[in-house]
């Protein structure tokens, strides 16, 4: 071809010259419709967020036809299936409280102290292996840890006290709590290492031993980073469900005992979609109440979370 | 005189905050054994229980009344369905809204809105995934209790991990890639196509095989959708012997898969069923383990080998 790339001289389109301008133009509308296409497919996420609320909105509405909110959340009984039907959510939100309360008791002290010492103590090569390793334990699946709970972890603490019951809250809890210990370590460690080489340089040259940096000048620097790794964790507890249904028991239970038995908003979902409940029903309805419920609670924690997430990146 | 009292002082008060410092790194570490020994405990009780289990015919027969004739056929098959009606959604999508955020999105508020859902979205507990699906697909869109329902709602699910993942790895791809590319008269999608994908695909691979490890796993969810605990039949083939040969009924199909099987097995008194959750359980542990093994090794390989 003679043609000159970007050739503007003022001859009328030729031939040969229509015949490029046309190929241009189909090029810019294929261009426009492969990015259409990709723009629809980044919209899905959207979607999906919409379809939630919708759903979750829309049977809550009618549950609440059935229910007045204010026995919804007063009431102390939680018995939607019987007769005479008490719907307090209070009830599971007692279950899914005290086994979360479990979980971070385990999953805060140990999620931080790992954090703590794969950023300032550990060697390269003990980080190298542990990250992984950490990962690997975030990976198996919730079913299993239930398993574990159930038919270990409860027999062990049988073993020091005999009145445990089978199904309780303080093994699913503690379960429940090393399961988010990957999660908690690694978002507090990435909050440390995001802390500025210069201050702990500062603090070393003060004469600091790498306790005192650790404790005094680096973690009070990633604290926004640490406090959202523990909201984080919060709300994957909350939302935690397999665990729960197969170690804790589905009986609702208003208790903040650990050593009891008690149903979560979670497990109830499992309890209920195991059934066979007619779709439309108030039994069916009420499950989208609680769903609702849960994914309040998680997205308040996830949006504090997140804020405070971005803060510690922002500082440095 | 003073001066050499003063000295084994400070020698002292070195010592004594030298100490904390082992002690300190001594909880860390006995914090992160827990973790190791929590995971020996959890594999070795899996495997005591449930190896002396595991034979041919416990993959190859169906749920059963009798423990000892059960089996995890139709568990395996549907898990293996679900998966490819998961992969068939979550990574076209995944890998497009990846590309679409790192290569194409103006910076507006409508971006900013598909960030945050996304953010949000991976934070978001599975078991409302399952309700999600239960409204919407299973009753209003009426796919029933199907393997297309639990196909999407796992893609759904784990869409956030393969959109980072798409993007992470697009984002190290250094800018001169780009500007080479669209120096030689490369429209945005031929850079996209013949450079941004192949470059970032083995960061794509990565974060497509973590994702389905977690939908494996992934139970509350497909509880929710309505899956049945006990099926004894396979959905139909999708390969036939007469025309047209290839049929997709099987998408509509009911279906069990292998964390419910277990749950099921799991929540029986009699001790034969909890060792054939153990055994299911074993399997289960070992896929987990292995594709997410393979998801790091391979990033280790990534970090190791691309030098731009």
């Amino acid at each position: 071809m003679a043609a000159v790339p970007g050739d503007i001289s003022v001859t009328p389109p030729s031939g040969a010259m229509a015949a490029r301008l046309a190929h241009r133009r189909s090029r810019i509308v294929r261009e426009k419709a492969i990015e259409l296409v990709l723009f629809l497919a980044a919209m899905v996420s959207v979607f999906t967020t919409a379809g939630i609320v919708y759903v979750l909105v829309k049977e809550s509405v009618a549950f609440f036809q059935h229910v007045p909110l204010l026995d919804f959340l007063t009431d102390t009984q939680w018995t939607p299936l019987f007769d005479d039907a008490h719907f307090g959510i209070v009830v599971l939100l007692s279950g899914t409280l005290t086994s979360s309360l479990v979980a971070l008791a385990i999953a805060i002290p140990l999620g931080t102290f790992i954090a703590i010492y794969l950023s300032e103590f550990a060697p390269f090569s003990v980080r190298e292996v542990a990250k992984p390793f950490l990962e690997l334990l975030g990976g198996v699946p919730t079913i299993i840890y239930g398993y574990f709970a159930l038919l270990f972890i409860t027999p062990i603490l049988q073993w020091f006290y005999p009145e445990l019951p089978g199904f309780n809250l303080l093994s699913a809890g503690i379960v429940m709590g090393i399961m988010i210990v990957p999660y908690v370590a690694s978002i507090s460690e990435d909050a440390m290492r995001a802390v500025p080489m210069s201050l702990r340089e500062g603090s070393y040259a003060m004469g600091a031993t790498r306790y005192q940096t650790a404790i005094k000048v680096v973690v009070p620097a990633a604290f926004s980073g640490i406090a959202s790794a523990y909201i984080l964790g919060i709300s994957r507890a909350v939302g935690e469900t397999m665990i729960l249904a197969v170690a804790a028991g589905m009986q609702p239970n208003l208790t903040l005992n650990p050593l009891e038995p008690a149903a979560t908003i979670t497990a109830y979902i499992v309890q209920v979609a195991l059934g066979d409940l007619p779709h439309g029903s108030v039994g069916y309805q009420t499950i989208f109440a609680a769903g609702l419920t849960l994914m309040l609670f998680t997205l308040a924690c996830n949006v504090a979370g997140h804020m405070l997430r971005k803060a510690f990146r922002e500082t440095y | 005189m003073s001066y050499a009292r003063d000295l084994t002082a400070i020698r002292a008060l070195i010592a004594r905050h030298k100490r904390w410092d082992h002690v300190f790194a001594l909880c860390g570490l006995a914090a992160l054994m827990v973790g190791v020994l929590t995971f020996t405990a959890l594999f070795a009780d899996m495997a005591i229980d449930g190896i002396p289990r595991l034979n041919w015919e416990f993959l190859t027969n169906f749920p059963s009344r009798r423990p000892a004739q059960a089996g995890i056929l139709s568990a395996w098959v549907g898990t293996c369905l679900v998966m490819l009606v998961t992969a068939f959604f979550a990574v076209p999508l995944g890998v497009a809204t990846g590309i679409y955020l790192e290569e194409y999105a103006p910076k507006n508020w409508v971006t900013d809105i598909i960030e945050i859902n996304i953010t949000n979205l991976a934070g978001v507990p599975s078991i409302v995934y399952g309700l999600l699906a239960l409204g919407l697909f299973v009753y209003q869109f009426g796919f029933g209790q199907s393997i297309l329902s639990a196909g999407l709602t796992l893609a759904l699910l784990i869409l956030p991990v393969v959109i980072v993942a798409t993007r992470e790895s697009i984002r190290a791809i250094p800018q001169g890639i780009r500007e080479g590319a669209y120096a030689l008269g490369g429209t945005q999608w031929q850079v996209c196509r013949d450079h941004i994908i192949p470059y970032s695909s083995a960061g794509i691979l990565t974060g497509v095989i973590i994702g389905m490890a977690r939908a494996i796993g992934e139970t509350a969810p497909v509880i929710t959708i309505g899956a049945l605990t006990f099926i004894a039949f396979l959905p139909p083939a999708p390969v036939g012997a007469e025309a047209p040969f290839i049929s997709f009924d099987w998408v509509m199909s009911p279906f069990t898969v292998m964390p419910i099987q277990m749950f099921n097995w799991t929540s029986r008194p009699e001790a034969a069923f909890l060792q054939n959750a153990a055994a299911a359980g074993f399997i289960l542990v070992l896929m987990t383990l292995a594709m997410n093994g393979l998801a790091i090794y391979l990033r280790y390989r990534i970090r190791r080998n691309i030098k731009w």
